[in-house]
């Protein structure tokens, strides 16, 4: 079985940490991997993409063809639809519906949202509320990625919270257990 | 062992493993990794392999060639127009050889996610008259170094390897192999060789020019290379380069049953090619970059055979590959997807909240407005995305070190005032020789040094020249008079805009050093002291 995931976002949210948890875990449950990413220029604030492949048999691209990718994680909605042609015909956009505004020129809220809603199987949550709320802005990131995990079915929930542990354990306790409760309230978010 | 790593870490590894005993390197994306990884494992292990930034990829790539002169094997990093800057040396390192083993490391970036072109290395490569090395994936990459160290010492040549942003940016698990120890100091004594005095050079080509029969023997019966043979004739064949062999396997996930070779070393094994063109009538050859294989066998092969690919139009000319395009170009259907979609505008990189090149900015434009003929000659940072919406500061941005240099020759030409705008690292690295011409001159310039006390772009490594820019101006003959350091910062716009209208209205050479610690680096530290 494989999972290709496209993780975008803009530079500085955050979606390296999400491809590092996953990775780790696809690297526990002994699958193959391969992760694109961007470094460099587009770092600095412009739009940041990540192809993560997994995958029981050997991967040979390293990128995701169009129509390929089962799940579309995005820190941003517009940076979601950036790449809806290579959602799979039953894939997954998993996306925080709160916009990253840094350029003059951004569309309409509504009509991002409105062309996400075409998408069969999408999953919208106000990550920065459900940050508030919990006390867990600087976890925005794993509230996305818990509530992807229903998506992410080569790997069990359990798995990333491990990696979560593995990751994040030398920075103490504290923040593991933070970004535990993040992503389990992103898998219970509906 | 396996460990999951990038591109670069692999190779950064393999180099490790094959018994390095220095990297030298200057940042760029997408080769600064390789280095950095080495350093961390240096701080870790505390094992004793040099590993400081050089100040540029020339002198990068001469100290390397010192390092072999003693014997011991050296790495030079690189991005594809780094190796513009090292070219002197490296050209020249085919006519010396090496004594401990060379690897030239150089990291291309076909579509340019961080480059002002795409040049293609491998034509560095046949220049040279050396073998080149293309891996496809992270664990040939890693694989790699220690056959091309290995293969250096045993033709007394440095190798290219040459690598793609697409594979230096993307993580897998590499399985490790065994470690090799560090060479013994060993100079190369006894000879004269390494002088290259036209006599001597003349020799030694000749010498380079001898070897190239079993350059090519390697490349036929390489490891890498890999040749899949069908008994029947054939429609078309492939020729797959490096990192593109992946594409193409991907549009083929239960095999492929047409004639392929898998090309990841050069130079271009010639009777592969006539061996793959008597089975096909049209060869489409897939490669990142320029077309540098289509090009070659064209020559090679009888003109029945139809070869395609960047230069025939069957792949587009420009602009790195994808497994869609690769299977446009096998006339296969891609697989069913939605429309690209209508909301979604670009969202260009820009300058950090709060950086210091912002303030610089902000006061050149003030002031540029009070003179309609200025221009502004930018430079190679983070700093160049000044070019770029709210600023549009910049008229030019070239390669490193060209803020001043064109400067000057458009002061020469009479433009005035002429504005130079270059960074700390940038400067040490290639803006030094061109301040001296303009010193020479007294080019009525203005040279502003925006120092954030590191290479920011490429992710915060140490800059060279931090602590020392005002005595090296004033050495280089900078009149102290004319040389000005202000912090930038909002709450210092009059100052800044104050200096910068008599410095651009003297009708010498100054130079501004606006100089904050960039913010990133800041943060970094902040974060570490916690």
């Amino acid at each position: 079985m494989k999972t290709d995931i496209i993780l975008a976002g803009v530079g500085g949210q955050g979606i390296l940490s999400i491809a590092t948890i996953i990775g780790q875990a696809a690297l526990e449950e002994g699958l193959y991997i391969k992760q694109a990413e961007v470094h460099g220029m587009s770092q600095r604030g412009g739009d940041v993409q990540s192809n993560l492949r997994i995958s029981d048999t050997e991967i040979a691209s390293d990128l995701i063809p169009q129509g390929g990718a089962d799940i579309i994680i995005a820190m941003e909605p517009m940076e979601a639809l950036r790449y809806k042609e290579f959602l799979a015909k039953d894939g997954w956009i998993i996306t925080s519906s709160n916009p990253f505004i840094n350029i003059s020129n951004y569309p309409q809220e509504e009509s991002i949202i409105n062309e996400l809603k075409q998408v069969s199987n999408l999953i919208l949550i106000d990550t920065d509320a459900v940050g508030k709320e919990n006390n867990l802005s600087r976890s925005v990131n794993m509230i996305l990625l818990g509530a992807a995990s229903k998506a992410l079915k080569s790997i069990s929930f359990e798995k990333l919270c491990e990696s979560v542990k593995t990751i994040f354990g030398r920075k103490g306790e504290d923040i593991v257990a933070m970004n535990i409760k993040a992503l389990e309230l992103g898998r219970n978010c509906k | 062992m396996k460990k999951l790593l990038l591109g670069d870490e692999a190779i950064a590894q393999g180099a490790l493993d094959a018994g390095l005993s220095g990297v030298y390197a200057y940042p760029g994306t997408p080769s600064t990794e390789i280095t950095e990884y080495i350093q961390g494992y240096c701080k870790s292990t505390g094992e004793k392999i040099h590993n400081h930034w050089c100040t540029n990829e020339k002198t990068a790539m001469e100290a390397a060639l010192g390092m072999s002169f003693a014997g011991k094997r050296a790495l030079v990093c690189m991005k594809h127009v780094g190796l513009n800057v090292a070219a002197d040396p490296f050209i020249n390192s085919s006519i010396t050889g090496v004594n401990g083993g060379i690897v030239v490391l150089v990291a291309d970036d076909p579509s340019m996610h961080s480059s002002q072109d795409e040049q293609d290395s491998r034509f560095y490569g046949k220049f040279a008259l050396l073998p080149v090395l293309e891996p496809s994936t992270q664990q040939e990459a890693y694989a790699m170094m220690g056959y091309a160290y290995d293969l250096s010492e045993e033709l007394k040549l440095p190798v290219l390897m040459r690598t793609v942003t697409r594979l230096a940016h993307s993580r897998a698990v590499v399985e490790l192999g065994t470690v090799r120890p560090q060479n013994k100091l060993n100079p190369v004594n006894g000879t004269k060789d390494w002088v290259l005095l036209p006599a001597i050079a003349r020799r030694r080509y000749a010498s380079l020019i001898e070897k190239q029969d079993i350059i090519m023997d390697k490349a036929v019966n390489s490891p890498f290379n890999k040749y899949t043979q069908c008994q029947d004739k054939f429609k078309m064949g492939v020729i797959a380069c490096g990192n593109t062999y992946n594409y193409l396997q991907e549009c083929y996930p239960d095999g492929i049953d047409f004639p392929v070779l898998k090309l990841s070393q050069y130079p271009i094994p010639a009777n592969t090619v006539r061996q793959i063109a008597q089975q096909c009538s049209t060869i489409l050859v897939i490669e990142d970059g320029q077309p540098f294989v289509e090009e070659q066998i064209k020559g090679i092969l009888p003109i029945e055979c139809n070869v395609t690919g960047r230069l025939s139009g069957a792949l587009p000319r420009t602009g790195e590959l994808n497994p869609d395009i690769v299977k446009a170009a096998l006339r296969m259907e891609q697989l069913p997807h939605l429309e690209k979609a209508e909301t979604v505008v670009n969202r260009p990189p820009a300058l950090c909240q709060g950086c210091g090149h912002r303030s610089v900015y902000e006061a050149i434009n003030i002031v540029v407005k009070e003179f309609p003929d200025a221009k502004v000659f930018g430079d190679i940072g983070c700093y160049t995305l000044g070019a770029l919406p709210p600023y549009k500061a910049l008229d030019s941005t070239v390669d490193m070190g060209a803020s001043i240099t064109m400067a000057k020759g458009a002061a020469d030409a009479g433009l005035f005032p002429a504005i130079a705008i270059i960074g700390d690292s940038t400067f040490t690295h290639s803006g030094m020789t061109g301040l001296l011409d303009a010193v020479n001159a007294n080019s009525p310039i203005t040279v502003i040094i925006s120092d954030n006390l590191t290479t920011g772009m490429t992710g915060g490594q140490d800059s060279q020249g931090t602590g020392k820019f005002e005595a090296i101006c004033q050495g280089i003959g900078v009149n102290p008079e004319h040389l000005k350091v202000v912090v930038p910062l909002p709450q210092n716009m009059e100052e800044i805009t104050n200096i910068l209208r008599t410095e651009i209205a003297y009708k010498g050479l100054s130079v501004i050093i606006p100089r904050r610690e960039c913010i990133q680096t800041l943060k970094r530290k902040a974060k570490a002291k916690k």
